[in-house]
Parts: C-alpha cells; structure tokens; sequence
C-alpha cells in the first residue's frame, strides 16, 4: 500500500534521531578532528593536523597494535572455538539443551561483570597462581595480567570467553542447515563421520565465517568496557585499545580533537569491515 | 548430524561427553569463583584457594556489596545504582520496543520512496563505534539539561536501541502474511487498526525476543553510563566498576565478586528462564536483511 | 552383483510400528519396486536397507553375508536421493568420483572410470561444472553417475523421479531402464508412482501401512491383485470394484450386482476355482478392469469366456490415445477403456462385451483374492 502522511510522520521521529544523533555527530565528530579542540570543542580549522600528532603519538601506535594482536587472536580463537563446539554438540548429545545453554551464558553478562570475574582469576597474588602455589606446584607462574606484554592476551581469554558460546550458536545452525540427504548420501559413499565435516559440511560454512568474521571484528574494534574492568588499560598503558585511547585523550587529557581524530579512524576501521558485508546483504534482500 | 542409527555408548561417544563436560565446567568456573569466593571471609581469601568452597561461610561481603561499599560519595553500596540501572532499563526498553515495533510496520506494510536507503542507514547505526558519538551527545544533553540524570541515559539508550528494534521488527513483519493484512484493510481498518489489531496481537515472539534483547544490552551497558552519568546517576555497571577499580584501602575481592554477582542476576536470570528468545534475538540481531 | 533378503524386518518409533514383519528374498540382477501410498513405509525400510536406519527386529543379507548391523560405507551400496544429494562445493568430476576417494581409489584409476561413467552418462560435458549450474535432469544424471562410480553390489533409487516434470520423469524412466538392462544391476527402487513401478520393476512390493500387501510380478500384480488395496492402487484407472452376490444356477455360478434388496444385472459366470462354490449365497467383491470391457459391434456374438452387457453412458473423456467411459451398470458405476474414435453420448444405453477371463474376485470381509 501507497504510504500516506500519517506513517511517514511517525516514522519521522526515528528518521530525524538516528539522521542527527548518528550521521549528524559521526559530521561534528569528523570535523572536529580537524579542529584544534582540547577541553571544549573549538571550530577553527587546522586540517590534517591532529591525525599526524595522532599517528606519531607512542600511546596511539600502542593502541593500534594491541588491537591487531587482540583482534587476530579473538577472531581467530573464537571462531575455531566456536565452530569446534559446534560440531561436538551436534553429535546428537543428550542434555544438548544444557550444554548449549552454559556455553552461551556468558553472552547474558556485562563485560564489567566477565572483566571482575577474570581480573581476580588470572591476579597472580588472588587466582590461579596463587591457587596452584598453594597446592605445591611452586614454579607455576601466571601473572601474565600484571605483565606489559603479555596482559593482552589476558583480555583475548576473557573476550573469547565471552562470545564463544555466540560463535557456536552461529555454526550449530549452520551445521543443521545443510541437508540432511547430502549427508546422507556422503555415509553411502563411505566418508567418516570427520570426513564429512571436512569434504561436505564445513566448505558450505561459507557465510556462516563471513557473519562470524564481521560480527566479531566489529565487536573487536568497539571492546571497551571489557579493558576497562579487566586491566583498567594497564599495566601501565599496555593494554590500550583505540577505544581507551579515545576516551582518555577526549575526557580525561583534554585533547578533544586528537580523541575525535582515533573516534573517526575506529569508525573508518568498522566501516571498512561491515560495510562491504551490509551492502552484499541489502542486494540480496533487494533481488529477492 | 543427521545420523539416525542408534548411538551405543562407546569409547567415542565417553570421550565425546568426557571434553564436553570439562569444557562446560571451563566455562562455569569464573561464575563458580564469583559465588563461591562471595561466600568467605576476606583473609580466608588472602590465605586459601580461590578454587575452594568457603570453610566459614558469611553473608557480609553481600550486605556490604548492596549496602554499605564506598561507591560514589557516601558509602552506599550498590542498591540506589541497581535502583538507577532499574529506572534506566524500563522505560528504555518499553520506548525502544514500541518505536520498533511502529517503524517495522511502516517499513514492511508501506510503499514509499527511499524507504530501503532509510532501513540501511537505521541498520548501520548498530555497527557504528560510540566513541565517536559520545563528544557531541555529551553537549546535546548539556543543552536539553539532560546531563547527569538518568532520564539522558534512558534518552542515549533508547536512539541508540533504534536500529535492532526496527531491525528485529522489520523482519519478522516482512515475513508476515499479506492476506491478512490485506484482508484487514479491506474491511476497513486504518492504520492503527491494523497495528493494533492485526500486527501486534501476532507479535508475541518479536516482543518477547526484543525485549530480552534491549533488556540485556542496556542493564549491561557501560560507556554510555561513564560518560553521561554523574554520582547520583550511575547506572550499575558503571558503579560495579568503581567499587571493583578504587585503589584505595585493602580490596575486598569477596564484596567484589558479590557485587558482580548482583549485577549479573537480572541478566542471567532472564537468560535462563527465556532460552530460545535469548539465542533468536542473537541470531536476528547477525543475520541481517 | 548380488541378492538381497530382508527377513522379518521390524522398525517401530517409540510406540509406532512402522513396518511390520517385512520378507523380501530379492535376486541377482532384479528390479525391485516398492511402491505405496505416502507413509506406507517405503522409504523407511529403504533407509534400514541402506544402513541409514537400523531395524528394531529382524535381519538383512547382501549375497550371503549379514550386512543388518554394518554402517552405509561398510554394505557396498550405492544411493540415488530423491533431491539427489550433490555436494554443492564440488564439481561434477568430484562429485562423481568422491566414492572413490573415500575408498583410496588411486587418482588415475578414479580419473578413468568418472570419464567411463561421464561418457555413459552422456554428462561429459559438464564434468568441471558445480550442480547449481544444472537442471534438474543433469543434476539427476550426476546422481546417478555417483552411484555407479564404485560399481556396488546393489543400488538404492529414493525416488529419483519425483522431482522432474512430467516428460523428463518419463525420458529418465527409459534411460533408468536402459541402465538396468546394461549392467545387470539389482536395484531397489522406491516410488510413489504406480505406472514407473509397472514399467521398471521385474517384481513389485506393493506396501500399506508398513506391510508387504502383494510381492509380485507387474502382471501378477496387475491381474491377480492380491487384495482390492493393490486392484485399486495399481493401475490408472483403478479397478472396478462393486460388492455382489454369488448365487447358483444353471449348473453353473452367476453374480448378482443389486441395489439396495432388488437385483439389478444377473452375469453368468465360465466355470470358476472350486474354491468359488463356498461363496454361494454369499457377497463378494467382483473387479475388472477398464481394457476388459469393449464396445459390443453389430452382430457380435459373445464367446464362452464373454457376456455381453447393456448399460447406461454416463461421462465420457477421451484422452486421445483411448476414450475413457463411465457406464452406470445396476446403478454402479464402472469406468471402461474404449478405441479413441468411439462414438457414444452421454445419456445413450448401449450394449459392451466383458471379457470374464479378466474378472477376479475378492472375499467381502477380508478383501483379499479368491484364488
């Protein structure tokens, strides 16, 4: 049916919000990195200038770095988990239910509430280490959360934790989409149950990585609230993600405009790997 | 898989629940820790195994977590934040359904120009990174003196939920059937009449899945909480957090894992007494379009 | 090649027995068809056959050996799937020779015999292409091409035709029959359709309800149907079925077809089975066919085995090859083949001989043969 006036007025709030609150900020946020903001927005113009004060500063690069490590490691990790999981729960598990559900909770937590779990968990003086010593294994040493440079990898343990029940939900319906008669026909044609997976199953996976990949780069770009609770960006700053990077530099360093700057590259990082992704799905959508 | 043949119980099949189980209890372990460890005396804690249940169980670290923490200026515990968090999620998630709900009608029973570019645009405000609205929303609340209540936060919540409730809505209205819609309109129902009549009283699964979805999304929100809150307006997380960051004084792990703990029930509980909804809102929220 | 017996095969579900009791001794190089209504069983007792399912009772054999407990890989079968199973990520090639990969056929050897199937085939030609690019008669030809790659002991059709439209289906009939003739192969074949079980089959099991009503040849089964379930499901159209009463009289036995209390057409009957005599007095269930019946020609006299019969045109369809008609005999209706070019209206009483020798008869309460 035609749309008259009345919906598109009630549809008007929506579109006026999300065209001002997202696209007209993601504008005043682009353009004040190109102003020599520090405590509160200025509108002069200084081009470029603060992305070269951004990509020379040492706590930037740092940033930058830890994300690739910490985004290669979670994608990685949480999708072979994932689809690893996946396939073991669909080998016709009694108590399936159960099991998908304790390996989804996580998800149902604020990371706040996952990064207070883990900090005291992987604190050498607290958790494991401290465990493990007491039970006689003296040499055990587990503080990696206290160490520069392997803290990040303690932030990749407790974000894989927390998603990988979300991959496996991805792969499980993906497994138990593909039909059942190929399957069928592979066992006729003397394929092993793990040479199924592997000729038949896992290459029709295909979109299933895609989705898992985007969701889970985009979920990688964004991590904030996790650092903060786990590692507070620590020890010393070696835990730093674009995202902290952007909040100290904007709120706490009076650095407004640099802090813009690293906002506008976190949103040309999401939109390089989610926009391609959406635009192939709204085709699909369009050609029926 | 779809194999039907009976599965006897092997030396597979025991090893299969053998990694199972060890990995099920992998992943119960920080929760195990967390209530576990909110049971014991603090220097039970400093002296013993993180891994083992309580020698002298004590309620204190609880009422100390809810009651009397230093969290914001007074020692309050969490109470009036779980209270603020409360005051937050409701209306937030009852605007944002219902905003949802209307924008997924018009998009799927209306014909107009532009309606696909205003879907896409919706649809990407979820990818988008926050950070990179939080300068000018902080002086947008400024302006509408929204800055530091709870009211700016149910505000931030609400257009930042937009995308999924239009999302969630959208697609299942576009999978509903025509005819009755059709039909409907045929004899007579207007606009509302077909939202309130026909729509809605079908839209029992789409409710309940967004509900639990923007319930969970916004009781365990935190940057928007940071940045917009102020002492008497933070919401839970951003207090659980404060009490779990101070570096001051002797850090009471058990009044910190009894604190996370009453941040993760409401979510938690929704979780397990929703299960399907939980996972459908999941999946409609990755698979798009 | 080989032989296949199922021995007093049982699967229930939980509390729902699905196939009851099923005997089948099947012979090197047959075509057997089971074929029924849908639920009647037929797949299920494919899938226990193809190691897919296990029976809850009973026992199978391939050529001598006890295949009931083996899985599909260790049987040396092959499968044809109703939706034919390609794998999408596969080439045509690698679809075909992925029976010999799994089997660690060496690549030289599995190179040859897809070329040998392809060329059999007659899909030579699309051996690099993926099944989405195919219709559905290639993709059913790939399938099939899967099958024979290992040159298995016995092969499985699930209703390898039911996807195809109507002049493919009967395109690849012939060609299924071809096959069949070529290789010798012993096949199980399981369809829906009664006339692709007639034209394929060497024996027919007509199945109901998870029972083996009738294990027969196409004739047998056509013209000593063993209960009116298989008179009526086989053959398009079915049987003519009407109750009537066997009385005594001249010497010999006649039918009696009434309405209500009144007797309406008296047929004598040619000598009958003794087994006839028991029946005086009493009602059976008479069937014929619709070829059985002709149009009586001026000055046709009916022969022993013959009757001749007048009755009421009621519809008539021609279907071009023949001319279907509805006749209103004792206020029953029967439905009659007759030449194309027959000129008869509706409404017209008009004289037909029957051919008797055609006739069988069905016992009242149980509905199975009197033989």
């Amino acid at each position: 049916m035609r749309a008259g006036a009345l919906p598109k007025l009630l549809l008007s709030p929506s579109v006026l919000l999300v065209l001002v609150c997202v696209y007209g900020y993601i504008m005043f946020t682009i353009y004040l990195s190109f102003t020599p903001s520090t405590l509160m927005p200025v509108y002069d113009w200084v081009g470029t200038d603060n992305y070269r004060r951004l990509f020379g500063l040492e706590n930037w690069n740092v940033s930058l770095s830890n994300l690739l490590v910490f985004a290669s490691l979670y994608i990685g990790v949480a999708t072979v988990l994932g689809l690893g999981f996946a396939i073991l729960i669909d080998q016709q598990i009694r108590a399936e239910g159960a099991f998908r559900s304790i390996f989804l909770y996580p998800m149902a937590l604020s990371f706040i509430v996952t990064g207070t779990a883990w900090k005291w968990l992987l604190d050498p003086g607290v958790g494991l280490e401290r465990t493990l010593h007491n039970l006689g294994w003296e040499s055990f040493a587990f503080g990696w959360i206290k160490e520069g440079d392997l803290a990040i990898y303690c932030v990749v343990m407790a974000a894989v934790w927390q998603t990988t029940g979300f991959v496996m939900a991805l792969f499980l319906a993906g497994l138990r989409g593909v039909d059942a008669e190929q399957i069928s026909a592979a066992r006729v044609d003397g394929a092993r149950t793990w040479q199924i997976y592997l000729h038949v199953i896992i290459p029709q996976l295909g979109p299933v990585f895609v989705s898992a990949f985007v969701i889970l780069a985009h979920m990688a770009i964004k991590s904030y609230d996790l650092v903060i609770a786990l590692t507070n960006g620590g020890p010393g700053r070696s835990t730093w993600l674009p995202s902290v990077f952007m909040y100290q530099y904007s709120f706490t360093r009076n650095e407004m405009a640099v802090g813009a700057a690293s906002a506008v590259m976190m949103l040309a990082a999401i939109g390089l790997v989610v926009l391609p992704y959406l635009f192939s799905e709204m085709r699909k959508v369009k050609n029926g | 898989m779809a194999d039907h043949r009976s599965k006897g119980l092997n030396s597979e099949r025991i090893f299969l629940y053998a990694v199972l189980l060890f990995l099920a209890l992998l992943f119960l372990l920080p929760v195990y820790i967390m209530v576990s460890n909110s049971f014991k005396p603090l220097d039970e804690i400093h002296s013993g195994n993180l891994m083992a249940l309580p020698e002298v169980w004590t309620v204190e670290p609880w009422f100390t977590a809810w009651s009397t923490a230093q969290i914001g200026v007074q020692p309050t515990g969490l109470k009036p934040y779980f209270v603020n968090s409360f005051l937050l999620v409701v209306p937030a998630v009852a605007i944002s359904t219902l905003i949802g709900a209307l924008n997924g009608y018009i998009l799927t029973q209306f014909r107009f120009r532009g309606a696909h570019v205003l879907f896409a645009a919706m649809l990407f405000s979820v990818f988008i990174p926050f950070q990179i609205v939080l300068i000018p929303m902080a002086k947008t609340l400024g302006v509408l003196g929204l800055a530091g209540t709870v009211g700016g936060l149910v505000f931030v919540n609400v257009v930042y939920g937009i995308g999924f409730t239009t999302l969630f809505f959208r697609n299942y209205y576009a999978a509903f059937p025509h005819e009755l819609v059709r039909s409907a309109r045929m004899d007579g129902a207007g606009f509302f009449g077909v939202l309130f009549r026909i729509l809605l009283p079908n839209s029992a699964p789409i409710i309940i899945v967004t509900v639990i979805w923007q319930f969970t999304n916004i009781w365990n929100e935190f940057l928007f909480g940071a940045s917009f809150s102020d002492f008497d307006s933070f919401p839970l997380t951003v207090a659980l957090n404060n009490l779990v960051n101070s570096s001051t004084g002797v850090k009471e792990y058990n009044v910190h894992f009894a604190g996370a703990f009453i941040a993760a029930i409401p979510t938690l509980v929704v979780y397990l007494v929703s299960g399907k909804y939980f996972v459908r809102g999941l999946m409609a929220g990755s698979v798009k379009g | 090649m080989a032989s296949l017996d199922l021995i007093n095969v049982q699967k229930s579900f939980g509390s729902m027995q699905i196939l009851h009791d099923i005997s089948i001794s099947h012979g090197d190089g047959e075509f057997l068809v089971l074929v029924g209504p849908s639920g009647c069983g037929k797949s299920t007792l494919m899938n226990i056959i193809a190691g897919l399912e296990e029976p809850t009772g009973g026992r199978l054999q391939l050529d001598g050996r006890d295949i009931t407990s083996l899985p599909p890989a260790d049987r040396n079968i092959s499968m044809v799937f109703q939706s034919y199973a390609l794998y999408p990520n596969m080439t045509v090639a690698q679809n075909i020779e992925f029976p010999l990969t799994m089997r660690k056929v060496e690549k030289s050897k599995r190179a040859e015999r897809v070329k040998s199937v392809a060329k059999l085939l007659q899909i030579e030609h699309l051996l690099d292409r993926r099944p989405r690019e195919l219709s559905g008669g290639q993709r059913q030809r790939v399938a099939i091409g899967r099958a024979l790659a290992r040159e298995p002991q016995l092969y499985l059709f699930d209703e390898p035709l039911s996807n195809l439209d109507a002049q493919l289906r009967l395109d690849m009939r012939t060609e299924i029959k071809k096959l069949h003739q070529r290789l010798g192969a012993t096949i199980v074949y399981v369809t829906h359709d009664q006339i692709e079980a007639m034209t394929l089959a060497t024996r027919i099991a007509v199945m109901k309800g998870g029972v083996v009503q009738q294990l027969g040849t196409p004739y047998e089964v056509y013209n000593r149907p063993a209960n009116t379930f298989v008179a009526g499901f086989m053959g398009s159209p079915r049987m003519n079925l009407t109750r009537a009463d066997v009385v005594a009289g001249n010497g010999a036995l006649a039918l009696e077809i009434r309405i209500g209390d009144r007797p309406r057409v008296r047929i004598d009957l040619p000598p009958m089975p003794a087994l006839m005599d028991r029946y005086v007095g009493r009602e059976i269930i008479a069937g014929i066919r619709a070829e059985a019946v002709s149009l009586a020609r001026e000055g046709m006299v009916a022969g022993a085995t013959q009757r001749l019969l007048d009755a009421r045109v009621e519809v008539i369809e021609p279907t071009g090859a023949d001319t279907l008609v509805v006749l209103n005999l004792g206020g029953h209706e029967f439905t009659v083949r007759l030449e194309p070019d027959v000129s008869l209206k509706p409404g017209q009483d008009a004289r037909f001989i029957v051919d008797l020798t055609k006739l069988v008869c069905f016992d009242a309460e149980t509905e199975t043969l009197i033989a």
